[in-house]
């Protein structure tokens, strides 16, 4: 790819910003209406989550963590975004098919559109994480300021993702379903609500393919634990990142004047 | 030397057939393994050239799944063409179907933006044009009412205020203006004139005769994806009806 060309993707990128501008307030302004706590959900869901699932772990298991609570939600926050960005994008062209048909578009605004608009209902989702750590006093140290770094990876690395996914299920409708089973697995596969003390040294080697395990690491780390993430955390995250934007955009670059014949 | 506002170069479009569509995974490998995943082509277009002038009423017709659509989806850039080339000078208002991007769920005014911003427009940009597209819709009672609960006439005519409110150097139109009641269908031909008046090229797609000739000095007829003739708007009408 030439540097030209590159800037012509750029500029039609900067023409549409106000398309995902809007189509972002679209999700926004479409999640909660005709509920009569709108975006409070954002902030409830998450918490009344954590309080189900921490009432339940400490009947069944008793895991050796410090502060429960306040290790559950910063793990849920990360998955849920995870989920939540992959699978609207998953769906965001298919969605957008009224639209492709009929109106000349950089089709990649929609999986990015959707992707933006679960990040924007994440950051709201942070309220009920510091609302936890206050009400179980937890240490609040200045390593908070730095929570933007990890979610910004996990943004890149969503979105990526998404786009793939975005291509793949109009060519293979089954796919839709396949990542519902995919998603289980990567919750499980995902420290969430166990330490990753419990897993035995072979799972310890798989954990590492998962990015959600860094993030989440990296995450726990500024909220929590106030601790300045590594250099080396760094570089792993945003290989991460790097790699997942970079395949998203390879492929969706191949296949996106197909797509309208397609869906 | 005539400008040109559009350049058909020996446009080809090819389809894979639905017929036979694979889109589940288990189908794709059956289909693989049997050997037998060949693909059904159809020609939609077949090695079309043409040019229109700046400031040209261009009509296409021909009968149903001549092409007429793709042709134009492809001058819309919707359809990037198998072989060949489109050239585009100007900007396009694409009004292939009224309203394509509406959120059902949300109200009048959010899709004015929304729809604005699906044609590359701002909102401190529709802002400004905002009245004027209400006012020409005749929308003011219901402009804070969900979309979903309109009437098909009501949407028809809000997409093409919005489409219409910036005058575009190109307006694609096909078979829109079917919708709607008689008295703004005649307001639509009104707005159309007063664009054709100011130099709006314009490419209409539609089985009515009447309409062609009425607003059209060029056009071409195309059957089964190939031209069978092009010119004049009354000459060509009368070939088609001849033969038809």
């Amino acid at each position: 790819m030439s540097i030209t060309s590159l800037k012509e993707y750029w500029m039609t990128f900067w023409k549409y910003k106000e398309l995902l501008k809007e189509l972002v307030l679209r999700d926004l302004k479409v999640k909660y209406r005709r509920s009569v706590l709108g975006y409070i959900w954002s902030i409830l869901n998450p918490l009344l989550m954590m309080i189900v699932i921490s009432i339940f772990f400490s009947f069944m298991f008793r895991f050796q963590i410090d502060n429960y609570p306040v290790y559950l939600i910063c793990g849920q926050v990360v998955y849920n975004f995870y989920s939540d960005a992959t699978r609207q994008s998953m769906n965001s062209i298919l969605h957008g098919g009224a639209l492709i048909k009929k109106v000349k578009l950089p089709k990649y605004i929609f999986p990015i559109a959707r992707t933006a608009s679960s990040f924007i209902n994440m950051l709201f989702s942070l309220v009920a994480v510091v609302l936890v750590m206050i009400i179980t006093k937890a240490p609040l140290s200045l390593t908070i300021l730095l929570f933007p770094l990890p979610l910004i990876y996990l943004f890149f690395i969503s979105m990526g993702i998404g786009m793939i996914l975005s291509v793949l299920v109009v060519y293979f409708r089954d796919i839709e379903h396949l990542y519902g089973v995919f998603l289980l697995a990567l919750m499980y596969a995902s420290p969430i609500f166990y330490p990753i003390s419990i897993l035995p040294p072979f799972a310890m080697i798989i954990i590492k393919f998962n990015p959600l395990y860094h993030i989440m690491i990296m995450f726990r780390d500024v909220m929590y634990y106030g601790n300045i993430p590594s250099l080396r955390d760094n570089i792993v995250c945003m290989a991460f990142a790097i790699l997942s934007i970079g395949l998203g955009l390879i492929i969706f670059k191949k296949y996106q004047d197909n797509l309208v014949l397609n869906i | 030397m005539a400008v040109y506002a559009v350049e058909v170069n020996n446009v080809t479009m090819k389809f894979n057939l639905a017929r036979e569509k694979v889109d589940s995974l288990k189908e794709y490998f059956v289909k693989n393994i049997k050997k037998n995943h060949i693909r059904d082509e159809y020609y939609a277009v077949k090695d079309i050239t043409f040019r229109i002038e700046k400031g040209e009423s261009f009509a296409i017709i021909g009968a149903n799944g001549s092409g007429k659509s793709t042709l134009l989806k492809m001058i819309a850039g919707i359809y990037k063409p198998t072989k060949g080339n489109i050239i585009v000078r100007g900007s396009i208002a694409p009004m292939i179907e009224l309203g394509a991007g509406f959120d059902s769920d949300l109200t009048a005014a959010e899709n004015v933006f929304l729809n604005g911003a699906v044609l590359g427009y701002s909102r401190a940009f529709m802002q400004k044009y905002f009245d004027s597209i209400i006012d020409f819709a005749e929308l003011w009672e219901f402009i804070d009412v969900p979309v979903k609960n309109f009437s098909s006439g009501m949407k028809a005519r809000l997409g093409f205020s919005i489409a219409t409110a910036v005058e575009p150097d190109i307006l694609i139109v096909d078979e829109i203006l079917s919708v709607g009641d008689a008295s703004f269908r005649k307001k639509c031909e009104q707005r159309m004139a007063e664009m054709k008046a100011k130099g709006t090229t314009m490419i209409l797609v539609s089985h009515s005769m009447d309409q062609v000739l009425k607003t059209c000095n060029k056009a071409m007829w195309i059957n089964k994806g190939d031209m069978m003739c092009i010119g004049d708007a009354k000459y060509v009408c009368e070939r088609y009806s001849a033969k038809t």
